[in-house]
């Protein structure tokens, strides 16, 4: 079993689904750096989902390659390869007939995996995924959906692959508690640090979870793949531009902190106070609000650091 | 039938036994009786009428299985081997043993290759509905961890497919029972032999009657009792929700 992260290749990946004349994903070539989150994001019909699945080959290549690792998956025993990587879908897809620990222990058993091995292994991804422990005899019906979902990343955790595929994992889950995974999600991976592909038709999903985004159009042919931070300030086209929406100037004043920004010296008294990790949307949106021009930004500690204003704001 | 023996100027009182009063008015369950015949009568048949269910209950199902994954697998068969087991269904019992008779003679063969034969009808449509009833995405997530087609089925497919496998058997083991009972019209075998050994006497014995057909009744009941048990105990995931 490989533990370390891997890097992962599509190498002119192609589908052409048997019967169909216009190809599903058409000559994509990307590299997602090994521990970094790549986000296949796009409209319907962008063949985001079939990206993924030719990755461990729920989905035949028509033609081109895909290395992980620089091996390619074509080279390697499918049921290895699909037992290396990490799987988790929007329907979770949990065995109702097993417990939460049976679940979790799916790919333990396949590799024979002592049960003494497969119960520490469940109790310490249930913590890792947030989940108490006495979780581990429950069945997946007396679960809510977030559970579920959690349970379901603890089972693609389990077997410690260096590559996880994650196909609209929190699609079905309701705004508040998709946040809060999202969030949960981003704590685990600074902890785990694996390579992930992650697919969503949500926009704002992908800013937020992607070190990388890479933006399909109709057809599977890649439009853009970039930073969040690079797709919402240099949209390659028009087809990008409109996708990640006419706010993508807002939605990038949410990825950067004031602590990035260089502030000038306290002048004036009475400015409002933000603390440093405050986004510079919710600090304009602040401004905005108490029709105020510039405020104070503070450290962790309370001791102001500097004063923004607004241009600094939107510079 | 009995008119005709009044009419012929027989006992009006038949002999019932060693004339309790019970006996000699044809009482509905008279005890005496019971317990004088439970060694010689009612006992064999009821452990007679036991081995016919289990035998015709193990084979059908066996055979039931081999056909349920031949049609689950390849779904081109399923109609075919559905209709096989449904035409096997609408033939009525006594007509399927004039059938046999001539090829397997006055048999037990012949009576347990008429409970087979009802057996697979409800036997293979249970397991196929219940290996067709897993979910799609249960399906897809044991093969995007790497489960062979084998582990998938052995694993996933056949125990989630338990429940109604199960109520399959359960509604099998009960008809059996109760159609074994008619098996008696060919050979003295089972429970029916003394039921049809009642209702032969001119005045239909009530106690053989009542005695013979009440433990088929508490056979099935029992039966069916045991295999709820069983599948409480073997699927406990099934009843939540």
């Amino acid at each position: 079993m490989r533990t370390e992260a891997a890097e992962l290749v599509f190498d002119e990946a192609t589908k052409v689904y048997p019967g169909r004349e216009s190809a599903a994903v058409d000559h994509l070539s990307l590299t997602v750096p090994a521990g970094e989150i790549c986000v296949l994001v796009g409209p319907s019909g962008g063949g985001k989902t079939t990206a993924l699945k030719l990755v461990n080959r729920l989905i035949p290549l028509t033609s081109g390659d895909i290395r992980i690792d620089g091996t390619s998956i074509l080279e390697q025993d499918v049921v290895e390869l699909r037992r290396s990587i990490g799987y988790v879908i929007q329907q979770v897809g949990l065995f109702p007939h097993m417990t939460v620990e049976g679940n979790i222990g799916t790919v333990p058993r396949l590799y024979r995996r002592p049960r003494s091995w497969i119960k520490a292994r469940s109790a310490e991804l249930l913590e890792l995924v947030g989940l108490d422990p006495s979780y581990a005899k429950r069945f997946p019906a007396q679960l809510s959906g977030g559970e579920r979902q959690r349970v379901g990343l603890a089972r693609a955790l389990a077997a410690n692959p260096p590559l996880m595929l994650m196909d609209e994992p929190f699609g079905a889950i309701d705004p508040i508690v998709r946040a809060r995974l999202q969030d949960e999600f981003l704590r685990l991976q600074k902890e785990i640090r694996k390579t992930v592909v992650f697919v969503t038709h949500d926009v704002d999903e992908a800013i937020k979870v992607g070190d990388r985004i890479a933006i399909l159009r109709e057809g599977g042919r890649l439009a853009q793949y970039d930073t969040p931070q690079q797709i919402l300030e240099h949209p390659a086209d028009e087809f990008v531009a409109e996708f990640v929406g006419r706010d993508r100037a807002l939605k990038a004043l949410a990825l950067r902190t004031l602590g990035e920004l260089e502030l000038s010296p306290a002048t004036e008294d009475g400015l409002p106070r933000l603390p440093a990790d405050t986004s510079l949307r919710d600090a304009l949106a602040l401004l905005v609000a108490e029709r105020r021009n510039a405020l104070l930004v503070i450290g962790a500690d309370g001791a102001p650091l500097g004063v923004a204003t607004r241009e600094d704001l939107l510079a | 039938m009995t008119g005709w023996r009044l009419a012929d100027g027989g006992p009006v009182i038949p002999n019932f036994g060693h004339g309790s009063e019970c006996l000699r008015d044809n009482g509905w369950l008279c005890t005496s009786w019971v317990r004088q015949h439970w060694g010689d009568i009612l006992q064999p048949a009821l452990v007679q009428h036991i081995e016919l269910t289990l035998i015709a209950v193990g084979i059908g199902f066996a055979i039931a299985f081999l056909l349920a994954l031949v049609g689950f697998r390849w779904r081109v068969f399923d109609p075919p081997l559905g209709a096989f087991t449904d035409i096997l269904y609408t033939i009525p019992s006594i007509a399927l043993y004039q059938l046999l008779v001539p090829v397997t003679g006055l048999t037990v063969t012949t009576i347990e290759i008429a409970l087979v034969s009802y057996t697979l009808f409800v036997l293979y449509r249970n397991i196929v509905a219940g290996l067709r009833a897993v979910p799609p995405e249960v399906l897809e997530s044991a093969r995007g961890m790497g489960l062979t087609r084998r582990q998938t089925f052995l694993r996933v497919e056949l125990p989630l497919a338990a429940p109604a496998i199960l109520a399959g058997l359960r509604v099998a083991t009960v008809a059996t029972i109760s159609i074994a009972t008619v098996a008696a019209f060919l050979i003295y075998y089972g429970l029916g032999g003394p039921i049809f050994d009642a209702l032969g006497q001119p005045d239909i014995f009530r106690t053989e009657l009542l005695a013979s057909g009440g433990l088929a009744i508490l056979l099935a009941l029992s039966a069916d009792a045991l295999l709820a048990l069983l599948q409480r105990a073997l699927t406990p995931w099934s009843r939540l929700r």
